[in-house]
């Protein structure tokens, strides 16, 4: 871990204008993933804004019926939350089935969907990786690959979205706001926020520098049966080799959104129409084009089958 | 004490102290994190420097240059010793591997430099600035690929070790045999993956090395750093009294420990060095996979008649082979086998011990190998095995088991667990979206008599205190060694106070193959035999009458207080347990049965295990509280063996990517139910005056064949490829709708 | 049985850090043993640690881990692996579990953080410490005191409605019943595999069924 100076922010807009004027400054929050990046060197801010202060953790219905989460809300309270556990199943669900009761303390939602990937590779520093050292290389092509992405991804990177929650807010059409160093607003559809690598891994989301997540927001609720089925070597603590986040409704139509599978969640909607017609129709429809590897090639069939399931619990 | 002859009736035999479920002595120390590990020694050493640890970038090849410029200039930085800076030093004991020094790299991760600086973080920070260069050349690491010019492996060492076993004509036999079976089998490379880092604070003073680390068997540790660093063995002092888990890890000595004590000399200051944890599977030593095949030949009802177990694995040059046909030499009787094994070089970490070395990965085949043939035959698992039990060694019928009570494990263990309700159809049980099955295996382990020291003092106001230099890996040896004196001595388990893990303390067994606890109570046994002729020749009584019992010394009318002996000065007993040659006579081996329930996801093939039994047979349990938990760990890691641990090896640059406790999956909470464990109540004369055995290792042996059997009976999928993950079974579960 | 035996660790001699005795002459030379630049500033932080104010000034780059175990050498919080993959280093802060290796000593300004030294000592015995000990619920020791806190900030939890992986209705009133037990306890690995006494220990004190 390089040396870093420290600050502790009195603002939103006064913490992303700080990032914003210093080359190398970073927010930091829960710090599960950042940290752990900076102990490899693989991340090496020179200043770190520590933003956990900042007036970020209400949870408060919106006008339109909706939840608007504030980006520094732990993934625990966001679980417990009772309207989320109520109209958010998926959420709930989601959030739990990853990482540790003490990680998800500390994680906070947009650090959670901020999280980078777990490519093997990446944390190789010694190899290339064109995430980490962009023009380097993918030493994941040819490698050891069964954790990795089978869909989404390029020449340039294999790497999966490892993330949970992600996954849900994709199902939901969540958003994502943001202000930036000048105070200004945004708001970026969650379908949008997470980037496949193309010829650019390195850029996974779409954000400015300084840019701060202030929080995100979930529409308003979608009824029907919410489900999230995460599927691992073992029973916890664990990332996916697959998961699947639905929202089923009683007339047999829905939404999917597959984790592991891809460098983002994977939701194609043209296929989640297919529900109908049954998982192998939508998994057929979702995984066109994938190309996987020898070792995670299972990871379609998987997906076909954990839908399967959901859809059974979904009649149940 | 010499022990040549079977034990007769002895002061353990009272069991008033022995044989009970004391809770661990260091308990209280451990439950209020105030047990200091190898790292932790603020009580003896004040203000250390931190070191940390550069490893190899490439697996095999030379490293050309070390430009440690930038990092002796970074902030705080002490000293920065590389590798090329001086001639590869002498490797420990029981290893191939020189640790440090010279050009040549033999495997990933091996230490090229070592970081000394004022904080953790400025040496964490500053090894990042240690540039290496290298010539790489291609490394060997692909088992599979290499199998073919793999060696034939010549015998390993003592009698129930030898690499190549042919008896009868197998060929023959097995051609003629009317079932047969014929299937090879894999089991992946494992890492120890142990909670404590290996991890050592070094001291120099006058000349002397002092090292407090995380060490399995302190002779070996103290040897080997003599060795290395070319120093009378009576000037390194080891001290390791807390050690948080080892699983054979700990048997050698890393670069942690021989780079503390260099770093130590350069800054002429106290190192401390953990081995950081993404190091540990790539620097230290790993579970060797292996690619087995087994040839079964019965009779029709069921009896073998030939047996033929080969296995191949790969490790570096010179280093030994996994003796993974050891178990099936002595597990069952049949008159014609041949087992055998060879070896390929692989540029991997170092293929070594790791619990239960040889039976854990030869028992994952062999386990199955008998469900197949059982189902072929048509046959109960355990019936079968039952029926080809053997009392005597199969290449020496003369020579019988000391005690084997395996039938009786299988038995009453498949009471208990009911194994009479399994539906012996694969597939056929089903519970909701869940396929739920049964399996099975034997397990088996020698027991290893080793010699072993201890001394024990009487203290005026009547307090023992033992002194070995044996260890406790979490086996609870302090706890069995002070019952020991407690018993021996008659007094409560509470006057007894337990000092382990210095090398200034009388060479004991040490933790390690199952040998330590038997090894070192015998030897403790041995001293307190002393201290009671001392304490007799006191007081005046005949050391052969004297009953010590109630703190006291009672011989027909006249009782006088242990204590009073000790009035006018402290008394010691020092002995050491040696062997004569009863393990020639005798086979001295422990025996296991392992009863798994799994439930199969129907969907998804994921598998939970739901319930776990076994029956152990290990001589006298010295301590039941003790013993259930060495058991009940040994079968999660049986679990972890059975359906998650495997190093992942890339083939290209030769290294294990998921090398760490992230990618290299061991079980959780939510992998392991409850579990059960029987003891079987027969102590073993022949092993020692204490009549116990090992039991640290049995309860491993057979686990993972026992899940991948209940697999094979829940979804009629036969993975023979550990571990039995799900893309292995998806294409042939059933349909997911 | 009592449990008044401990190994005995206490009597020894203090090795101190720079006045330490010089090496082995049979050792080659040390190469390059100059100091490097000097390290940087130092910033100031207070916490309150099992009741008691602490005021460190700390190297930004402490972890809230490094800081209990090197600097106030309350190192009974252990280093299993350094990056928040094994549980070992769990401690509550302000009453909620977290990994402390992952976590920035600066960063804990204000809060109030216990550790296992801080539930209770030899003699003095938390529930959980003390049921620990009776189910033999740990055999190394090295990830037990991160069981411990866990265990105890699960079961708060638990009465607080944080939902688990293996809950299954997410709005009824919570049970720790063995399921949810095993899952909210899977951020502490156990290597020696102490967990279906683990489960023991916890439910015990919990007063439901492992």
């Amino acid at each position: 871990m390089r040396p870093f100076s420290y600050e502790r922010a009195e603002s939103p807009a006064g913490a992303a204008a700080a990032v914003a004027s210093r080359p190398g400054a970073r927010f930091i929050a829960g710090g599960t993933n950042l940290l752990d990046l900076m102990k490899f060197q693989i991340e090496t801010p020179t200043h770190l804004v520590d933003i956990r202060h900042l007036p970020l953790r209400a949870i408060e219905d919106t006008p339109d019926g909706g939840l608007r989460i504030g980006a520094l809300v732990t993934n625990t309270e966001l679980a417990s939350h009772p309207r989320v556990k109520r109209d958010y199943g998926v959420v709930s669900r989601a959030i739990v089935a990853g990482a540790t009761g003490q990680l998800r303390n500390k994680a906070t939602t947009a650090g959670n969907i901020l999280q980078r990937n777990r490519c093997p590779y990446f944390y190789e520093t010694n190899l290339p990786c064109n995430k980490r050292a962009p023009g380097s290389g993918c030493s994941a092509l040819g490698g050891v690959t069964r954790s990795l992405a089978v869909i989404g991804t390029s020449p340039h990177c294999i790497a999966q979205n490892p993330g949970d929650l992600a996954v849900a807010l994709r199902v939901l059409d969540a958003g994502v706001e943001t202000v930036g160093p000048d105070g200004s607003r945004r708001a970026i559809p969650v379908a949008d926020f997470h980037r496949l690598p193309g010829d650019a891994p390195e850029i996974e989301v779409p954000l400015a520098p300084g840019e701060l997540v202030t929080a995100v927001t979930l529409p308003k609720p979608l009824g029907g049966s919410h489900h999230y089925h995460k599927v691992r070597d073992r029973a916890s603590y664990a990332f996916a080799l697959v998961s699947v986040a639905a929202v089923l409704q009683r007339d047999g139509t829905g939404r999917v959104a597959f984790g592991g599978v891809a460098p983002r969640p994977w939701r194609v909607e043209a296929a989640e129409a297919l529900l109908p017609r049954g998982p192998a129709a939508v998994v057929a429809a979702a995984f066109e084009g994938a190309t996987p590897t020898a070792d995670n090639a299972f990871k379609i069939p998987l997906a076909a089958r954990t839908l399967a399931l959901v859809s059974e619990e979904g009649r149940a | 004490m010499r022990f040549e002859t079977p034990a007769g009736p002895n002061a353990v035999d009272r069991s008033t102290v022995v044989g009970r479920p004391v809770r661990r002595i260091d308990g209280p120390r451990k439950v209020t994190g105030t047990a200091p590990y190898a790292y932790e020694r603020h009580d003896v050493v004040a203000d250390p420097a931190y070191g940390w640890i550069v490893g190899a970038t490439i697996a095999r090849g030379r490293v050309v240059r070390v430009d440690a410029a930038a990092a002796r200039a970074a902030p705080g930085v002490l000293a920065v010793l590389t590798t090329l800076e001086r001639d590869a030093l002498p490797p420990g004991l029981r290893t191939t591997l020189p640790l440090f020094g010279g050009a040549q790299v033999r495997h990933y991760h091996q230490a090229v430099a070592l970081v000394v600086a004022e904080t953790f973080e400025a040496a964490r920070a500053a090894a990042h600035l240690v540039a290496a260069e290298y010539e790489a050349a291609s490394p060997r690491c692909d088992l599979a690929a290499e199998a073919a010019g793999a060696e034939p492996v010549a015998d390993r060492d003592g009698p129930d070790y030898p690499a190549v076993d042919r008896i009868g004509d197998f060929e023959a036999a097995f051609a003629a045999a009317p079932v047969r079976l014929d299937a090879h089998y894999s089991t992946p490379d494992q890492t120890h993956a142990m909670m404590e880092p290996h991890a050592t604070t070094a001291a120099w003073t006058d000349g002397r090395l002092t090292v407090w680390t995380s060490a399995q068997v302190i002779a070996w540790h103290r040897g080997s750093l003599a060795q290395a660093l070319g120093l009378p063995k009576e000037d390194v002092r080891v001290e390791s009294p807390f050690i948080g888990g080892g699983f054979g890890s700990k048997l050698l000595v890393r670069a942690d420990a021989l780079l503390a004590a260099l770093g130590a000399a350069a800054v002429g200051r106290p190192v401390k060095v953990a081995l950081q944890r993404p190091l540990i599977a790539n620097h230290g030593t790993r579970r060797a996979g292996t690619i087995q095949r087994i040839r079964l030949g019965a009779t029709r009802d069921g009896r073998l008649t030939a047996i033929g177990h080969q296995s191949v694995n790969g490790n570096l040059a010179g280093a030994f082979a996994e003796a993974a046909v050891a178990p099936t030499r002595l597990l069952y009787g049949a008159p014609n086998r041949d087992l055998s094994m060879r070896l390929a070089t692989l540029d991997l970490a170092e293929g070594n011990d790791m619990r239960a070395p040889g039976e854990a990965p030869g028992l994952m085949a062999l386990e199955i190998a008998m469900d197949e043939l059982a189902e072929t035959l048509g046959i109960d698992p355990v019936a079968l095995r039952i029926l080809n039990d053997t009392q005597v060694d199969p290449r020496k019928p003369g020579r019988r088991f000391s005690e084997r009570h395996l039938v009786e494990c299988l038995r009453v263990g498949a009471d208990r667990f009911g194994w009479a309700r399994r539906n012996p159809v694969p597939g056929a049980v089903r519970d909701g979206r869940w396929l739920v099955g049964m399996g099975m295996a034997a397990g088996f382990r020698l027991n290893l008599p080793f010699p072993s020291g201890a001394r024990i003092r009487l203290a005026r106001d009547g307090r023992l205190t033992v002194e070995t230099d044996m260890t406790d890996i979490g086996t609870g040896t302090s706890t069995i060694l002070a019952q020991t004196a407690a018993e021996m001595m008659g007094v409560p388990v509470e006057a007894v106070t337990v000092r382990l893990g210095d090398s200034d303390f009388p060479e004991a067994a040490g933790s390690g193959g199952q040998f330590g606890a038997n090894n070192a109570t015998s030897g403790l046994y041995a001293a307190c035999l002393k201290l009671r002729e001392a304490v007799a020749a006191r007081l005046g009584f005949d050391a052969g009458a004297a009953e010590f019992a109630g703190g006291a010394v009672t011989a027909g009318t006249r009782s006088v207080p242990l204590a009073e002996a000790a009035k006018d000065g402290p008394l010691v007993g020092e002995d050491r347990i040696t062997y004569g040659d009863l393990d020639k006579d005798y086979v001295q081996a422990t025996f296991g049965a392992q009863f798994a329930e799994v439930a199969v996801n129907r969907f998804t093939g994921e598998t939970r295990v739901r319930r776990m039994l076994a029956a152990i047979d290990a001589g006298r349990v010295l301590n039941p509280l003790t013993a259930r938990s060495q058991v009940i760990g040994a079968m999660t890691m049986g679990v972890g063996a059975a359906l998650m641990e495997a190093l992942a090896v890339d083939k290209r640059h030769g290294f294990f990517v998921n090398h760490d406790l992230g990618g290299y999956e061991v079980p959780v909470h939510a992998d392991i139910p409850h579990q059960e464990v029987i003891f079987l109540d027969h102590p073993d004369a022949v092993s020692s005056p204490m009549k116990a055995k090992g039991i640290g290792e049995i309860g491993l042996c057979g686990v993972a064949a026992a899940v991948a059997n209940a697999v094979y009976n829940a979804t009629g999928i036969r993975v023979r490829d550990y571990p039995v993950t799900l893309d292995k079974m998806l294409d042939r579960m059933p349909g997911a709708a | 049985m009592g449990s008044a035996v401990t190994t005995d660790i206490d009597r020894r001699e203090v090795v101190a850090g720079a006045a330490a005795g010089l090496a082995a002459a049979a050792l080659p030379a040390p190469a390059g043993a100059q100091a490097g630049g000097p390290l940087p500033p130092a910033l100031p932080v207070s916490l309150t640690v099992n009741g008691e104010a602490r005021r460190l000034v700390l190297d930004a780059r402490v972890t809230l881990l490094d800081a209990l175990r090197e600097h106030l050498h309350l190192t009974g919080t252990k280093k299993g692996c350094d990056h928040g993959h094994c549980g070992a280093c769990t401690v509550l802060v302000n009453g909620t579990r977290i990994n402390a290796c992952l976590s920035l000593a600066v960063m804990h300004e204000g809060d109030a953080v216990t550790t296992v030294e801080g539930l209770g000592r030899p003699g003095d015995l938390h529930p959980m410490q003390a049921a620990f000990l009776d189910h033999d619920a740990f055999q190394c020791g090295y990830c037990t005191p991160g069981q411990i806190c866990s265990a105890v900030a699960m079961l708060d939890e638990i009465g607080r409605g944080v939902p688990s992986h293996a809950t299954g209705d997410l709005t009824a009133p919570m049970v720790l019943g063995a399921g949810e037990l095993r899952e909210r306890m899977s951020g502490n690995i156990c290597r020696c595999g102490a967990y279906s006494n683990i489960a023991d220990a916890v439910a015990a004190v919990a007063g439901s069924t492992p």
